[in-house]
C-alpha cells in the first residue's frame, strides 16, 4: 500500500493536490485522498453509506489532519445525525465544542413555501460562508443537496444557482463532498455529476444469494490515476473500511528463506527444509483426511518459533479447534493466551465474500502475522460461485505475498469429484499442494500423503501413509512391494511377515553355530579318549619291554652264575655275549 | 431574533417600516430576509411594503434582515433563498420567495386572500 502511494506521489505533484480523508483504504485506492480543494461526488441509493462516508470524512480530518470541517445536512437534524454516529465512536458534541465541527440543518418545508417572482439562494451562500468562516473550515460536506429539488419550485433556477454553488466552493478552497441520492439509471437523479466533473464516487450495496455486500467505485477522477474496480467496504464499529484488495502487480518479493511445517518427516519431503516463506499452501483432501491437523501442526511450529500465527475457521469454534488438536498432542492454547495466536471464526454465510476478504484484510493488517491458515477455502462456494470465489481467493493471495506471509488453506475435494481436482480450481495459484487421500484396500481405510506440486523444492514424489496419534502426525514410508503400495494392516502384516522371517534366519543361524559347537566338543573329546588309550597302549608296551629285559638280564645272570658254578668255558659265552653286556652293564651290575 | 436593533435603526432611518400603529401591537408580523442592498431585494421590499399598504393598512410591522451582515440569523427561520418573506404573525410560519413581483400569490402565501 505504501509502494502505491509512493508510485503515485509523482502524480500528485505534478499535477492534483489531494486531501486524505482518513478513512481506511480509501486513500489507497485513490492515492491520496480526494482533490483537495474541489467538490467530489458521493452518490448511491439509501442505505448505501453516503452520510457516513462524508461524516467520517470530516471527523477523521479534524481529529487526524486538524482540519475544521462543515457537515450541512439537508435530511437529518443534528441531533440525529450526532446520535446516528456516536455508535461509531465519533463524539460531534465535543468536536463541536472544540470548534473543529459545524453541523447545519438546513430544512425547507415546502408546503410552507410560495414563490413569487426571482430570488436566488444566496441565503445558503451565506449559511455555508459564514460556516466556515466561523471556524476556518477545510472540509465541507453537503448531505443530499439534491433535497433542495424537491424543496423548491424552480428548477431552472437551483441548477443555475447550483453551478454557482460549485464554482463558490472552489473558490473559498474548501474540499466538498456532495452526496447525492442514485436515479434510474444515472448516477444522480438529477444529474448532478455535470456540475461535479472531477471526482465522482459510487457506493454501491448489492444483495445477492440474500448476502449484502457494500461496494465503492471511483467513476471518475480527473487528472489522477485510481483504481477502477469495485472495491468492497464495509461499515463496522470503526466506521468505514475500503479494501484496496486488487493486487496491483504481480512483482511480490521471493525469499529463499524456509518454514517447517511442523514435522520432520514432511520437511523432509520437502527437501528437508520445508515449505519457503510467504509461498501459499494448499492442503486438498477429501473429509476428515486431516487437513485441518496440517495446518494445526504448521501453526504450532510457527508459534513455537516466536512467530504470529493467524487461523481463519470456517467450520470450527476456536475453542472445538484446540480441544481437538489437543487430542493429538498439540497446544495450541498456551499460543492464544501468549496473544501470538489468534483463531478468527465465522460462518461464511454471515457475510458476502468480499466482505469476508475484507475482513481477512482487516484482521491480517491489525494482527500482522507471519503466518495464515484459512481453514477450509472450500466453504466459500456456498456463498459465491466459482469464479468469484476464485477472484476473491487470488486476491487474498495475491495479498498475502505482498505482505510475505506464509500461508495455508484447506480444501475439501468431494468424494465423488476426481480427487486431484482441486474444487476452486485454485491449485494453480498455490505453491505447495499436499495432497491428503484416503486409500481404501482390504475394507478399510488409510491416509496416504502426497506432495503433489512444491515449486522451487525438490520433493518427495512418493506417497507416505499419514498417521493421526497422540503426539501429532507420523508419516510413515509405505510398503511397495509386488502387489503395489501397501497401507494400514496390510503394512503391518507385511512388516510382521518380514519381521517373522528375520526371526527365522536368526534361529537357523544360531542353530548351526550351536551344533559347530557341539562337533568341536564332540571332536575334543575323541581326541582326548584317542590320546588315553594310546597313553595307555604306550605305557603297555613299555611295561613289557622292561619286563622282557629284566627277565632277560636275570637270566643272563643266572647263566653266568651256572657257568661260574659249572666252571665252564666263560671266557667263550662272555665273548658271545659280549656286545649285550656292554650296552646294559650299568642294569646288568 | 427579537433584537435586531440594527436593522430596525437602519430600516426607520430609511423610512422603510412603517408601521401603523407605535402603540398596539402589529397583527401582521412580517420580516424580509434579504442579502444586501441588491435590486432584487429593493424591489421585493417595495412590492412588500405596496401590498401591505393596501391590503394590511394599519395591521402590519415589517422587520428587514440583511444576511450580508447577520449571517447567523439565516439558521433560525432556515432561510436558504432570497428574498424571502416569513410571516412569523399571525401563525403559523409562512414563506414567501422571491421578489414578491406577483401579488397574487403573495396575498395566497400571506393567507389575506384564499387559495
Amino acid at each position: 500500500m505504501i509502494k502505491a502511494n509512493r508510485r503515485n506521489r509523482p502524480n500528485n505533484v505534478v499535477g492534483l493536490q489531494k486531501e486524505r480523508t482518513g478513512i481506511a483504504g480509501f486513500d489507497e485506492i485513490t492515492g491520496g485522498g480526494l482533490p483537495a480543494g474541489q467538490p467530489t461526488l458521493i452518490c448511491g441509493s439509501a442505505g448505501a453509506g453516503k452520510t457516513l462516508f462524508a461524516m467520517e470524512f470530516l471527523v477523521r480530518g479534524a481529529m487526524l489532519h486538524n482540519e475544521p470541517g462543515v457537515f450541512v445536512s439537508f435530511e437529518e437534524t443534528d441531533e440525529e445525525l450526532a446520535t446516528n454516529v456516536s455508535s461509531l465512536g465519533f463524539d460531534l458534541k465535543q468536536l463541536i465544542a472544540d470548534k473543529k465541527l459545524v453541523l447545519d440543518y438546513v430544512f425547507i418545508e415546502r408546503s410552507e413555501i410560495e414563490e413569487t417572482g426571482e430570488y436566488d439562494l444566496e441565503g445558503l451562500f451565506l449559511r455555508l460562508g459564514h460556516a466556515i468562516d466561523e471556524i476556518g473550515a477545510k472540509r465541507i460536506v453537503l448531505d443530499t443537496l439534491e433535497a433542495l429539488f424537491s424543496a423548491l419550485p424552480n428548477e431552472a433556477i437551483i441548477r443555475a444557482e447550483l453551478r454557482r454553488l460549485f464554482r463558490w466552493l472552489k473558490e473559498k478552497g474548501v474540499t466538498a463532498v456532495i452526496t447525492c441520492e442514485r436515479g434510474e439509471g444515472t448516477l444522480t437523479r438529477y444529474g448532478l455529476e455535470e456540475y461535479v466533473a472531477d471526482c465522482v464516487i459510487l457506493l454501491d450495496n448489492r444483495v445477492q444469494n440474500q448476502i449484502s455486500t457494500r461496494r465503492l467505485r471511483i467513476v471518475k477522477y480527473r487528472g489522477t490515476a485510481h483504481g477502477t474496480n469495485e472495491y468492497p467496504f464495509f461499515i463496522d464499529e470503526n466506521g468505514f473500511s475500503v479494501l484496496p484488495i486488487t493486487s496491483i502487480s504481480l512483482d511480490h518479493k521471493a525469499p529463499t528463506q524456509r518454514v517447517s511445517t511442523g514435522n520432520t518427516r514432511l520437511d523432509n519431503m520437502l527437501g528437508g527444509r520445508g515449505f519457503y516463506r510467504a509461498s501459499s499452501i494448499l492442503v486438498s483432501g477429501t473429509a476428515g483426511t486431516g487437513k485441518s491437523t496440517i495446518a494445526a501442526h504448521f501453526v504450532d511450529a510457527a508459534c513455537g518459533r516466536g512467530e504470529r500465527a493467524l487461523y481463519f475457521a470456517f467450520e470450527e469454534s476456536q475453542d472445538q479447534i484446540i480441544r481437538n488438536m489437543r487430542s493429538i498432542g498439540i497446544d495450541l492454547e498456551k499460543y492464544v493466551k501468549k496473544g501470538v495466536l489468534k483463531f478468527q471464526n465465522a460462518r461464511p454465510s454471515n457475510f458476502g465474500l468480499e466482505v469476508h476478504l475484507a475482513l481477512i484484510h482487516k484482521m491480517i493488517a491489525d494482527f500482522e502475522p507471519q503466518i495464515v491458515v484459512v481453514d477450509p477455502i472450500t466453504n466459500f462456494l456456498a456463498i459465491g460461485d466459482d469464479i468469484q470465489t476464485k477472484a476473491m481467493l487470488t486476491r487474498l493471495i495475491d495479498f498475502l505475498k505482498l505482505r510475505q506471509i506464509t500461508a495455508m488453506f484447506t480444501s475439501l475435494t468431494g468424494s465423488s469429484s476426481e480427487i486431484e481436482d482441486s474444487e476452486v480450481g485454485v491449485s494453480s495459484l498455490m505453491d505447495v499442494w499436499l495432497l491428503v487421500k484416503n486409500i481404501e484396500s482390504n475394507g478399510e481405510r488409510n491416509r496416504g500423503l502426497y506432495v503433489l506440486k512444491a515449486r522451487g523444492i525438490a520433493h518427495s514424489n512418493q506417497v507416505r501413509e499419514f498417521l493421526l496419534t497422540d503426539h501429532g502426525i507420523e508419516l510413515i514410508d509405505a510398503y511397495v512391494g509386488s502387489e503395489g503400495v501397501l497401507m494400514g494392516s496390510a503394512r503391518a502384516s507385511q512388516e510382521a511377515r518380514e519381521r517373522a522371517g528375520t526371526v527365522a534366519r536368526e534361529q537357523a543361524r544360531q542353530r548351526q553355530q550351536r551344533e559347530l559347537q557341539r562337533k568341536q566338543e564332540l571332536y575334543e573329546s575323541q581326541l582326548l579318549a584317542l590320546k588315553h588309550q594310546f597313553e595307555a597302549d604306550r605305557d603297555a608296551i613299555l611295561r613289557e619291554l622292561e619286563e622282557d629285559q629284566s627277565r632277560e638280564s636275570v637270566e643272563a645272570t643266572q647263566r653266568l652264575e651256572m657257568a661260574r658254578l659249572r666252571h665252564a668255558d666263560i671266557a667263550v659265552q662272555v665273548e658271545e655275549n659280549g656286545a649285550r653286556r656292554k650296552s646294559r652293564k650299568g642294569t646288568v651290575r | 431574533m427579537k433584537s435586531t436593533p440594527t436593522k430596525k435603526a437602519r430600516a426607520s432611518k430609511n423610512g422603510r417600516s412603517p408601521q401603523s400603529d407605535g402603540s398596539k401591537p402589529a397583527r401582521w408580523n412580517l420580516r424580509l430576509y434579504v442579502a444586501g442592498q441588491t435590486p432584487r431585494s429593493i424591489t421585493a421590499f417595495q412590492n412588500l411594503k405596496n401590498i401591505c399598504e393596501e391590503y394590511l393598512k394599519g395591521q402590519y410591522h415589517i422587520e428587514v434582515v440583511d444576511l450580508m451582515q447577520n449571517p447567523t440569523l439565516a439558521r433560525g427561520d432556515q432561510i436558504v433563498a432570497v428574498p424571502t418573506l416569513v410571516r412569523k404573525l399571525p401563525q403559523p410560519i409562512r414563506k414567501i420567495i422571491g421578489d414578491l413581483s406577483n401579488t397574487e400569490r403573495v396575498l395566497v402565501g400571506l393567507d389575506i386572500q384564499p387559495r
